[in-house]
């Protein structure tokens, strides 16, 4: 059963106040999402002010100019900074998307930027979520080419037209923005696999080379893993690639269908 | 060190509502309302078999301002759930999932079902005359 608020240990509290040092000449307020597993208190929102004339324009960049210049113990992953590797995906403004291509001038119309972890997942530290869920659906739809034929002496090839069903779906990064922006997925992530892992199984259907497909599908054959998809859309919206998750799942019950007729 | 049991990220407290999600949860509402105004239906025709007393007892109810509130707000919720559910037909045969055309049928069902409704309420009382 969906649970609509949050649990006691995790209702949000208001916390301190960073103001920006006098002379700022745009000062932009950031509320952002604290929690510290070591102090034994509920997380709690802490407001940085940053002067934008001395920060470069990505949330990602007043991020780490808090963390070096304001408040050494804000804690968030990134890596590459330009919007390859999805470390930085978090809750920005209401929706999920990554800090890294989200620039601070396009939030909140001008007003105070809220950031959030990404949506109804265990926090392990301020923006940083628990992901190990979420890598283990991943797992789950074996996410690597499987062949039964006999090894060839080349490469498997694939044509043009083959390669460009892999198109809108190769480039998923995992970010975990669109699960996560799933309201489905909030009330079922034990069970549903959500929209991310359900891409990167399309991915692996649509696949020319791969000859599991049979075997894939019955995999996904169920009212959870599969079917809590009620093409809400969110996931589309959210897509920081753009990518349409629910165009994969929509494909993948399609082929659920067609293979029984 | 011993850490606390992690907390629970907020969702729908911070989630932004959006076009996406408002119609779908719409869709839901809708349809479990249309599953209780099928109630109200099964009584008014419970009670045309039972007799001509226990019939102007329901039309009484159903003619006040409330049964007509509660009859206005059942006509939406059929018009709404109607389109809402051939655009997931379309969906279905993979046919409107681009976000531009999800947004553009997603408005035209709000604001059909409510033409419609409109519509039908203006036929209804020409017909009672």
């Amino acid at each position: 059963m969906a649970e609509f608020t949050l649990p006691k240990n995790s209702k949000v509290k208001a916390g301190k106040t960073w103001a920006a040092k006098p002379g700022a000449k745009q000062p932009r307020r950031f509320h952002i999402y604290r929690w510290n597993p070591d102090d034994g208190q509920n997380p709690q929102v802490d407001i940085y002010e940053v002067d934008m004339a001395e920060c470069a324009p990505m949330v990602l960049d007043a991020l780490i100019k808090i963390k070096n210049e304001i408040d050494p113990t804000l804690t968030f992953r990134r890596s590459c900074r330009e919007g390859v590797c999805g470390s930085c995906a978090m809750n920005i403004d209401g929706t999920n998307t990554l800090a890294c291509t989200m620039a601070v001038e396009d939030c909140a119309k001008g007003g105070d930027v809220k950031i959030y972890p990404l949506p109804h997942m265990p926090v392990v530290k301020d923006l940083v979520p628990d992901l190990t869920q979420f890598y283990a659906q991943y797992a789950s739809i074996q996410p690597w080419m499987q062949t039964q034929s006999a090894t060839p002496s080349r490469e498997r090839l694939q044509s043009k037209e083959d390669r460009q069903k892999l198109d809108g779906y190769y480039e998923c990064i995992l970010c975990a923005c669109c699960s996560t922006s799933c309201p489905s997925y909030w009330w079922n992530g034990d069970r549903y696999l959500g929209p991310a892992v359900l891409l990167q199984a399309w991915r692996w259907i649509a696949d020319s080379r791969d000859e599991m497909t049979g075997e894939r599908l019955d995999n996904l054959e169920d009212p959870f893993r599969l079917y809590r998809c009620h093409t809400i859309m969110n996931c589309a919206k959210t897509c920081p690639k753009g990518l349409n998750p629910a165009r994969a799942i929509a494909e993948i019950k399609k082929l659920m269908v067609e293979r029984r007729l | 060190m011993a850490s606390a049991e992690r907390p629970l990220s907020p969702h729908l407290q911070i989630y932004k509502p959006q076009i996406s999600s408002v119609l779908s949860i719409l869709h839901r509402i809708t349809g479990a309302a249309l599953g209780i105004g099928l109630l109200l239906l099964a009584w008014w025709l419970i009670a045309a078999a039972a007799g001509p007393d226990a019939f102007a007892t329901v039309q009484g109810f159903i003619g006040s301002w409330l049964g007509r509130l509660i009859l206005l707000g059942f006509t939406w919720a059929l018009f709404y759930h109607l389109l809402n559910g051939i655009r997931h037909l379309g969906w279905d045969l993979l046919w409107g999932l681009d976000l531009p055309t999800m947004t553009k049928t997603g408005w035209a069902v709000v604001i059909g079902s409510g033409v419609l409704t409109i519509l039908a309420w203006i036929v209804a009382y020409a017909m009672k005359g």
